[in-house]
């Protein structure tokens, strides 16, 4: 095997996975790959099988039908997960413990880890490494419990909302050491709720909404998906007269503000003019990130 | 292809491991880091190591001084030894798998590449370990009570009484992959309590009731002892034997399999 064809395989991948939790179809043949390099976010409201697909890929599940691969092996093998460092929402550690010992304990798992002194520097835990874990604050606990995914050093690496409970600046250095990870060429799957995280981190995004994926693309590619536009101005007229007209997906007033939605900007923009004169302080925004992504998740709901 | 086999060998050791870690180091790890969390909590290290050989001092030497039987005195540490190695096994898997099934610690253990077994192993020699240090107060304990045993039976009811928390492992680990945290303690007392009283470990139960206790592995495990420290027994040790690696073996299977399916 070459090293191109090495790199152009996934590090993990689901083919047409579904899994089924009685009546409730949480993931319907779903088909994902993270290749290597790559931060991908996995997006998606509640309930929409990002948590039942990260469940497969980590072996934590199986599917019902379909597969799920890590380094081209089952991830229910502990051989293929040596390849990978795991930080869960869910997830007490040994209270009991202190930080170095949590990672000690998680280093051990792996052939190859960092020496926990390096861990320690690379996650800002070395003025604590001696605390109990206990002891420490939320935000602190989700560093040790990224110190423990990263141990190993993993070429592929699991994040569900790693910066939940952290402050702004412990984010900021969480987001930095990131995009060193994948500078030093680990590939992250991420899980967040967070999307101005996914939009400042992912490389690739995917969207998933009721066990399907809807959208995968850059951040760019998935925000030119939704033509949609919000058009902002102070004007006499209500919201309801507007939300009347053929080409407005939607329209409310906030404050001063009516906040009209649609497809087609210039013609809604055209008749505003025309219906008010008077009308002032318009404005034409593209969707963002999360703009996108309601978009997205709520045509699959309809 | 011309290649020069000495190239080739000293090519070779780059892409592998210098030293290759020992599969064994995460087993170390684990219980050296389990046994470490037991006796960093006082509320379950201070009872279930002391309570075993200051109850029996307190009741084989200051309130029953007095017996002057020797087979009676005998039967009381023989009672307090199962009594001393059931707590950590009940407790130990019974109340911590509960939590740390609930809190997600289990879970992330499995999606981490930690060997299957370690995670129960380490809870085990936890147990072991308390039960050895128990039997080691406990039997202190007799000697100083005046106990007369040779070094042979000494170790015997050591050596038995320490396996003998294994059923109580197992027996904490089937409560513990089904309570939830908060109700595990009390599933566990619910268990634990009635079989000591009802066990007759400490005093012969009423007749109408005397056959409760061959429902309980501490009844057989008592006897397994008794038999080694010479004393008369109604079960014959190949039949407390089988019953216990029976317990064990069967609700360890149930555990496991249930620990599989549900997580």
């Amino acid at each position: 095997m070459t090293p191109t064809t090495m790199n152009a395989e996934p590090l993990a991948e689901l083919s047409a996975a579904s899994k089924r939790f009685g009546p409730t179809v949480a993931l319907d043949r779903l088909d994902l790959a993270v290749r290597s390099g790559e931060l991908f976010a996995l997006l998606g409201p509640n309930g929409a099988g990002k948590s039942t697909a990260i469940s497969l890929l980590l072996g934590l599940l199986e599917p019902d039908s379909g597969a799920a691969r890590l380094f081209g092996r089952s991830p229910r093998l502990v051989a293929a997960r040596r390849g990978i460092g795991v930080m869960m929402q869910e997830a007490a550690l040994a209270p009991e413990l202190r930080v170095r010992e949590q990672i000690e304990l998680a280093a051990s798992y792996y052939p190859a880890p960092d020496p926990t002194a390096a861990v320690l520097e690379l996650t800002h835990l070395t003025p604590l490494a001696e605390r109990p874990y206990a002891k420490l604050s939320g935000g602190q606990k989700r560093q040790v419990q990224f110190a423990v995914a990263v141990c190993g050093r993993p070429r592929l690496l699991f994040l569900d909302e790693p910066t939940v409970g952290m402050d702004l600046q412990a984010r900021e250095s969480m987001w930095a050491t990131l995009r060193r990870l994948v500078a030093g060429g680990t590939a992250i799957v991420l899980t967040t709720h967070y999307l101005e995280e996914a939009e400042a981190l992912a490389s690739r995004v995917a969207v998933l909404a009721k066990g399907r994926l809807v959208a995968s693309g850059t951040v760019d590619e998935l925000r030119a998906l939704v033509v949609r536009k919000q058009i902002s101005c102070a004007t006499r007229l209500t919201a309801e007269e507007v939300a009347a007209w053929p080409a407005v997906a939607g329209a409310t007033r906030q404050q001063r503000h009516l906040r009209v939605t649609t497809d087609h900007a210039e013609e809604v923009v055209r008749r505003l003019l025309d219906a008010d004169d008077a009308l002032r302080e318009l404005e034409v925004h593209r969707a963002g990130l999360a703009e996108a992504f309601t978009e997205l998740t709520k045509e699959t709901v309809k | 292809m011309n290649v020069n086999p000495s190239e080739a060998a000293r090519e070779l050791p780059r892409v592998m491991p210098v030293v290759a870690p020992s599969p064994w180091r995460p087993y170390w790890i684990e219980a050296k880091y389990e046994t470490l969390r037991a006796l960093r909590m006082p509320g379950f290290a201070l009872p279930f190591l002391i309570l075993p050989a200051g109850l029996y001092l307190l009741f084989a030497v200051v309130l029953f001084g007095t017996i002057k039987d020797p087979k009676a005195a005998l039967q009381i540490f023989t009672g307090f030894a199962v009594f001393g190695v059931m707590g950590p096994g009940v407790f130990g898997f019974g109340m911590f798998v509960a939590l740390e099934r609930e809190q997600g610690l289990l879970t992330l253990k499995r999606a981490l590449p930690a060997p299957p077994a370690a995670y129960l192993l380490a809870k085990m020699v936890m147990a072991l370990l308390f039960s050895v240090i128990v039997m080691v107060s406990l039997i202190a304990a007799g000697l100083f009570a005046g106990l007369t045993l040779n070094v042979w039976q000494w170790l015997q009811i050591g050596l038995i009484d320490v396996a003998g928390a294994l059923p109580f492992c197992a027996l904490g680990l089937f409560v513990g992959v089904r309570a939830s945290g908060k109700s595990a303690p009390a599933y566990a007392n619910l268990i634990f309590q009635p079989m000591i009283y009802l066990s007759g470990l400490f005093y012969p139960l009423p007749r109408a009731i005397q056959w409760i206790p061959f429902g309980s592995p501490a009844y057989y495990l008592e006897q397994l002892a008794a038999n080694a420290a010479g004393l008369p027994t109604r079960v014959p040790a190949l039949v407390s034997v089988t019953v216990l690696v029976a317990v064990t073996l069967g609700l360890t299977w149930l555990a496991l399999r249930r620990l599989a399916r549900a997580g």
